[in-house]
């Protein structure tokens, strides 16, 4: 589970550089040009093998958007994606076949992800038919069945349908789904936020589990940070499609440097009575801007409690800070 | 007490049979404080506060005793119920948007319930509650009085929620998962306001969440619901420090936390939540509890009262 394990040359699997994505929208009026929306607007990450990378912030920071523009199911506007050294950023469908092998994801809504029509053996073989239309069927249902087995179904149930299985239970077949042709990275878009609490565990030790077994590498999309803080090895904060921060799991929970780091850390409520009620709550001001006007400079100084006049004009860059800590604030060793 | 609820039942008749949403609940609220009620989904935990304020559906049937300030309210023609449920008890709920009639203003939405209930003049009507909506944080009151719901963001949305909820200045205030659909930061802010609405109005408050770590901050008591029945009841931090069910016991260690480094594995409680059409014969927790022995099987065990201020519904005595 170490990323040292994994990581003998110290090569990442996946570089992104300056990655933007952004949907035209039409503006109000009849010769209104198009507005862009810039749902992910230049980030830079590398991810080793056998690691973990959390992706955290709340709705409309661009964290779903940034998977699917790693994965090319959204076509990136700007920058580069690196696989294993190749460049895939605008690859067609069709170019991209090959690598989908190796690249995964799992999504949030673990019934509404499964064709209805169709039984969970043949939603878990898909994959394979598609990449290996050789294997026999019964080489396939092989598989299959010890995939279902591999993530805690009953292989009995290989002719049921999506909707005779729990949420739970449903987004183990996704889980399945995705780990039938043993890729290399699993993009999971917030999988564990559509179940109940008792649940949640159960997936993610699930997903943990297959990592350890296969090498896996994860990006970990969510807005729950006590979870992010349990799966991750390093954590990218999010904020209206630009990178606040970026460190290791331990450092960014003891010693936050963005002032919106120490915001959302601080909005989580701790199942503990006595700590939650005297904890000191960094209360953000206010509701997330419009993605379609961003403030002008720092994208975070309209609710930022430490903004300057310099926030407006200047958008900070991100920077080392520390080991393996990168920030983008004007002010982030400002101290109380 | 405020709110006395005593055996509530509530059934569903539905094509294959009838289902117990809530079996036998019994709780109460005391004029000023903070209920916290934790479950899963389908613990149940809704319907009992969907009965209380006569909203089940049509299929719904309730049997069962709620009294509010000693009054009964089960069985309450709708009209004698109007006359308490938005005045004396009011309820927000998870979806903001949905609650509130997109067609219509906030003026109109909100004016209409002082002019109904309260024999208000329009701008009597018009005047407080552009003062309610400056007390829950609404900026520019006056302005935002005249806009439409879509045009709020989630959180302001549930702001304006709470306004309306407390428009008839209300004695108790259920709170349906008031923040599930809110990011933290917004959902830190819904928090402190109710928090702080509870002491300023001294109004008492239910708050029903999945999230014990919003029950943690809020509240001083705590019911759990599981498969339509109570579970356990405690006071808060005895509840968190020392819960006495597996079930709560269970989801307590399930949880990866913000404060501290958890371990490599987390703790699971196995299995599903349970079927409530198919609810076990005797203990409904039973297939999944570690703890489970042969009478946990065939009897439902019942609330009892084993420290003061505790109750729980096990058979078993202690945990180890």
């Amino acid at each position: 589970m170490n990323r040292e394990n994994g990581a003998n040359d110290n090569r990442p699997i996946l570089s992104v550089r300056g990655l933007k994505v952004y949907f035209p929208i039409v503006g109000s009026g009849l010769f209104s040009k198009m507005i862009p929306l810039k749902a992910v607007d230049g980030i830079d990450f590398d991810l080793y093998p056998g690691e973990t990378l959390g992706v955290v912030g709340e709705s409309g920071c661009g964290k779903s958007t940034l998977g699917r523009g790693i994965l090319q199911l959204l076509e990136p506007t700007e920058g580069t994606v690196l696989w294993l050294g190749e460049h895939i950023e605008g690859l067609s469908a069709k170019e991209m076949i090959g690598y989908r092998k190796q690249l995964q994801i799992i999504f949030q809504d673990p019934l509404a992800s499964l064709n209805p029509r169709m039984t969970i053996g043949d939603i878990i073989a898909e994959p394979l038919t598609v990449h290996y239309p050789e294997l026999s069927p019964e080489d396939r249902k092989q598989k299959v069945r010890e995939m279902m087995e591999r993530v805690g179904l009953l292989p009995l149930m290989i002719n049921r349908y999506p909707h005779e299985f729990s949420g739970g239970q449903c987004q183990r077949i996704g889980v399945a789904r995705a780990m039938i042709l043993e890729p290399k990275l699993i993009i999971c878009d917030e999988p564990v936020s559509a179940l109940d609490v008792s649940i949640q565990a159960q997936i993610i030790n699930l997903i943990k589990d297959l990592q350890d077994s296969f090498g896996l590498s994860l990006v970990f999309i969510s807005h729950d940070l006590s979870i992010v803080r349990h799966i991750s090895h390093r954590i990218m904060v999010l904020y209206l499609g630009n990178t606040m921060e970026i460190a290791d799991r331990d450092t960014l929970y003891s010693t936050p440097r963005h002032p919106y780091t120490r915001a959302l850390i601080s909005a989580v409520p701790i199942p503990d009575p006595k700590l939650e009620k005297k904890k000191q709550r960094l209360v953000l001001e206010g509701d997330l801007p419009s993605p379609l006007s961003p403030p002008s400079g720092c994208v975070f100084r309209t609710r930022c409690p430490l903004a300057q006049d310099v926030c407006s004009r200047q958008k900070p860059v991100l920077k080392e800070i520390g080991a393996g800590q990168q920030v983008a604030c004007h002010f982030w060793d400002w101290q109380e | 007490m405020l709110l006395d609820v005593k055996n509530l039942t509530t059934r569903f008749h539905t094509h294959d049979g009838e289902v117990s949403a809530v079996s036998d609940v019994s709780l109460s609220v005391k004029a000023g404080e903070c209920l916290g009620v934790v479950g899963e989904s389908g613990s149940g935990k809704t319907q009992v506060f969907m009965t209380i304020m006569g909203l089940l559906a049509k299929n719904g049937r309730a049997e069962g005793e709620v009294y509010f300030n000693g009054q009964q309210i089960i069985g309450l023609k709708t009209e004698a119920l109007n006359k308490l449920r938005g005045v004396e008890f009011s309820m927000i709920f998870q979806d903001p948007m949905t609650s509130l009639n997109p067609y219509l203003r906030i003026s109109r939405q909100m004016t209409e319930v002082l002019v109904e209930h309260r024999g208000c003049s329009e701008a009597e009507a018009a005047q407080k509650s552009i003062d309610l909506l400056d007390l829950v944080g609404i900026p520019e009151p006056k302005e935002r009085f005249r806009m439409y719901p879509h045009e709020f963001s989630g959180g302001m949305r549930q702001r304006v929620m709470i306004a309306m909820a407390l428009l008839c200045e209300p004695q108790l205030l259920i709170a349906d998962e008031p923040t599930t659909a809110l990011d933290v930061t917004v959902q830190a802010q819904i928090l402190d306001l109710i928090a702080r609405l509870g002491r300023e109005l001294n109004m008492a408050t239910v708050l029903i969440t999945h999230d014990l770590g919003v029950i943690a901050g809020l509240s001083d008591r705590v019911v759990v619901m599981y498969g339509g029945r109570i579970v356990e009841e405690a006071p808060v931090d005895n509840l968190f420090k020392n819960p006495y069910h597996p079930y709560t016991w269970g989801l307590l260690e399930s949880m990866p936390r913000i404060d501290e480094i958890s371990r490599d594995t987390l703790y699971t409680i196995s299995g599903q939540p349970p079927d409530l059409q198919a609810l076990p014969p005797g203990c409904s927790f039973e297939p999944r509890c570690e703890y489970a022995f042969d009478r946990c099987q065939i009897e439902v065990p019942e609330l009892r009262r084993i420290a003061e201020d505790r109750v729980k519904a096990c058979h078993l005595d202690q945990l180890k």
